[in-house]
């Protein structure tokens, strides 16, 4: 019985390494590379070493053409694993069960603290990043990092502004506000001249954007070290968090700003064809914008700086960006982080990102080129965007904490502010309810509140 | 599972004598094939159901908080979960989705199935068709179409209130997404369950229906008092099968979700809530617990409707 019993296991499990082999032989080398995996790109040097890499960025294809044919002794082995939360899930299931995960990954410098709380990511300083800490933009460099530890390389930020439909804003006389207090009027305006359009959305599932926006004013919401892991401090009700709901509170019930889920199909519509005069956006904004179909084909779009509290002392903000990291799982480390280092970490490839993918770099080099500063964008009607706006906003813009449980703090963010729309509770007490949540949470996850 | 496809007593213990009188070796050769039968379908079993299962169990019993490390608990997650307002209130939400759209589905799909069932034209074919042809579309795809028909700008509601001139509802609403739901869910699955009543119907004997109307008995009569009655064990099928699926609610509100952050948190239905909780927020020992404590509500549910029903279903 036994053995007929091993027998068909046997044939089982032939079969299965049988349909393990194909799958194997699909994969893009099989020479040198460690793991089994199936690259997107064809690689160059097939004797080399290979790196696996997960990204998203738009165009990276050409990029990871560009490294492997530039380098001889590593191969970039590059899959496409899904945007943001579609590659987190991937990457935290990876973790859980200890294999799957690549070498390098593509992660948003607010989703860092979530996985280096993990012991997922490496720190670079052993493997030189601090070498290269001057070829990047402080701000970003500083999202990258926790403490004394660098836990990723940045690769493109996402410095906030203003883009404005200049059409609609002559026909309502509307002047460019600088100030949010001119922005309020400039959407009273806009309302009354019968125009059908608002200012603009406040979207309640904005996450990182209305994160942004209370920065702004002064809210700190995290205080937060990887060095000390186990501590945290929750202050998502602090004044200046408040000061910015409550405006935008104001604006929602007067109607003169939009509600609608960002990100959706019908936000995508509105956004190009005149139903929202302003969209504030991050410097990856206007490629976004440009990748949208239906567009009202007599739309003007111009560019200025975001808004200010206080014109006199201007506070830059950050909404988006991302950088790669080296995983625990990664079998050779040090190659894995000559990677992260090396892929954007050199004029051509950042070039590439800028002009194929519309990448805002961190890399300083390309970041302070004159060729960027200088470069005219026909959407814009030949606007010089990144000197006029973004190239100010990335300078001014210092860093942020963001916490170990970002997701979740962002999933309790849009319950409140969606409450709060939908007049169940005023903008003050959603954050206190806000508040209440997370440091329950964090008190149940085991920290301890600072 | 056992109950419906043994065969009867007396075939049993006539199997059982035969297997006396035959030698101890012969017997012993004849398991031996029917282990070699049973064995691929045991090692899919073994490694992609019980082996998941056990190790998920495990996981459930042991909590690992971001700040902490891994630490056995015993059943305190279950606790934990037993209490858990989120979890409550999610299985509430579900319960509240069972008393209406298990009605609904089933009172559309027995009426559908009644009515093909008198009618013997190429339109009772077609028909037939139409109606199941939603439970044909993946669900993730008719959760997206839907979607697209709910949303302000690209639905046709706003265009059809406007030939009235009103105005269109916001179907993915606070207030209106509980019913954009039960909608989505009867026109994909009351096809499906048509089609099993239909075919309950189709089992009865056509003599009987000859005796009810020399009896004098209506159309409406043989419909309600021998119809239904005779086809009772399909109904409670069914409603079992649609009682399952609410409980285990998932894939559309999770779709929908997509389109309406605000009006579904992430805890709108317990599954929802145990993958939230697994794959966003890393509590996959949680998670773990909530599957499972989800698991024997849909146990004890089904057992106490099957309880309830005996009688109709057949089986005592």
């Amino acid at each position: 019985m036994k053995a007929t019993f091993l027998a068909s296991v046997g044939i089982v499990t032939g079969a299965a390494v049988a349909l393990t082999g194909c799958s194997g032989g699909e994969a893009g080398g099989d020479g040198g590379g460690s793991e089994a995996a199936s690259c997107t790109n064809t690689i160059v040097n097939a004797e080399a070493p290979q790196v696996t890499v997960w990204a998203w960025y738009p165009a990276f294809d050409e990029v990871v053409d560009q490294f492997n044919n530039a380098n001889d002794d590593v191969q970039i082995c590059w899959t496409n694993a899904g945007q943001g939360n579609d590659e987190y899930t991937k990457f935290s299931t990876s973790i859980e069960s200890g294999s799957g995960a690549p070498d390098v990954i593509q992660l948003e410098s607010e989703v860092l603290s979530s996985f280096t709380i993990r012991d997922a990511l490496v720190d670079l300083t052993e493997y030189g990043a601090d070498d290269v800490k001057d070829q990047y933009a402080e701000g970003a460099w500083e999202d990258a990092s926790s403490g004394d530890a660098v836990y990723a390389i940045p690769v493109d930020g996402g410095p906030m502004g203003m883009l404005y439909r200049q059409d609609l804003f002559d026909a309502a006389g509307i002047t460019v506000p600088t100030t949010w207090d001119e922005f309020a009027a400039a959407a009273k305006q806009l309302k009354d001249s019968g125009s059908g359009a608002v200012m603009a959305d406040f979207p309640t599932n904005g996450r990182a954007f209305n994160q942004a926006l209370f920065a702004q004013a002064g809210s700190v919401p995290f205080e937060y070290d990887s060095a000390n892991p186990q501590e945290i401090g929750i202050d998502v009700n602090d004044d200046g968090a408040k000061k910015v709901l409550e405006y935008w509170e104001g604006l929602v019930k007067d109607g003169l700003v939009a509600t609608d889920d960002a990100f959706t199909a019908d936000y995508n519509t509105k956004l190009v064809d005149g139903s929202y005069a302003v969209y504030l956006a991050a410097a990856w904004g206007p490629g976004y914008l440009q990748g949208l179909s239906d567009a009202d084909p007599t739309a003007v779009w111009r560019a200025a700086p975001l808004p200010q509290w206080d014109a006199a002392s201007p506070v830059q903000v950050n909404w988006g960006g991302s950088t790669f990291a080296v995983t625990e799982q990664a079998s050779d480390k040090e190659l894995a982080a000559k990677v992260a280092m090396g892929i954007f970490g050199n004029d051509e490839g950042m070039n590439l990102g800028v002009d194929k993918g519309a990448l805002f770099p961190s890399y300083a080099p390309v970041l302070e080129s004159d060729e960027f500063a200088t470069k005219e964008y026909e959407f814009f009607g030949g606007q010089q965007i990144n000197k006029d706006v973004f190239l100010d906003a990335a300078a001014g813009y210092e860093g942020a904490t963001f916490s170990p449980f970002q997701n979740y703090a962002y999933d309790q963010l849009t319950v409140q502010i969606y409450a709060m729309v939908q007049g169940e509770k005023d903008a003050s007490q959603a954050l206190d309810d806000l508040q209440a949540s997370l440091e329950q949470y964090a008190t149940e996850q085991g920290f301890t509140l600072k | 599972m056992a109950t419906t496809t043994a065969p009867t007593s007396s075939h049993r213990a006539e199997a059982h004598q035969q297997v006396k009188h035959r030698p101890d070796r012969n017997y012993r050769r004849r398991q031996r094939w029917g282990w070699l039968f049973v064995a691929p379908f045991a090692l899919i079993f073994l490694t992609f159901l019980v082996l998941p299962l056990v190790f998920a169990f495990r996981m459930s019993l042991f909590t690992s908080t971001l700040a902490t490390g891994d630490r056995f608990v015993g059943f305190a997650n279950y606790a934990k979960a037993f209490t858990d307002p989120l979890f409550l209130d999610g299985l509430l939400t579900v319960a509240k989705f069972g008393l209406i759209m298990i009605p609904a589905q089933m009172i559309v799909a027995l009426i559908a199935a009644l009515v093909l069932d008198n009618l013997a034209t190429w339109a009772s074919k077609f028909s037939r068709l139409m109606i199941f042809i939603p439970y044909a579309v993946p669900v993730v795809i008719g959760a997206l179409m839907w979607g697209f028909l709910y949303s302000p700008r690209f639905g046709p509601a706003s265009t059809l209130f406007a030939l009235f001139g009103a105005e269109a509802p916001n179907f993915l609403a606070q207030d209106s997404i509980f019913g954009s739901l039960v909608n989505i869910v009867t026109w994909q699955w009351a096809g499906y369950y048509m089609i099993i009543i239909y075919a309950a119907l189709r089992g009865i004997d056509p003599g009987i229906y000859e005796a009810a109307v020399l009896d004098g008995a209506s159309d409406r009569q043989i419909a309600t008092r021998i119809k239904v009655p005779m086809i009772s064990s399909s109904l409670v099928m069914v409603v079992i099968f649609a009682l399952i699926g609410t409980l285990q609610f998932f894939t559309e509100p999770q779709v929908l979700r997509g389109v309406a952050q605000g009006a579904i948190p992430t805890d709108y239905t317990p599954n929802m809530y145990a993958f939230s909780l697994a794959f966003s927020y890393s509590q996959f020992n949680y998670a773990s617990a909530i599957s499972f404590a989800l698991g024997i509500v849909v146990f004890v549910f089904s057992f106490f409707f099957l309880f309830l029903t005996r009688k109709q279903s057949g089986l005592k």
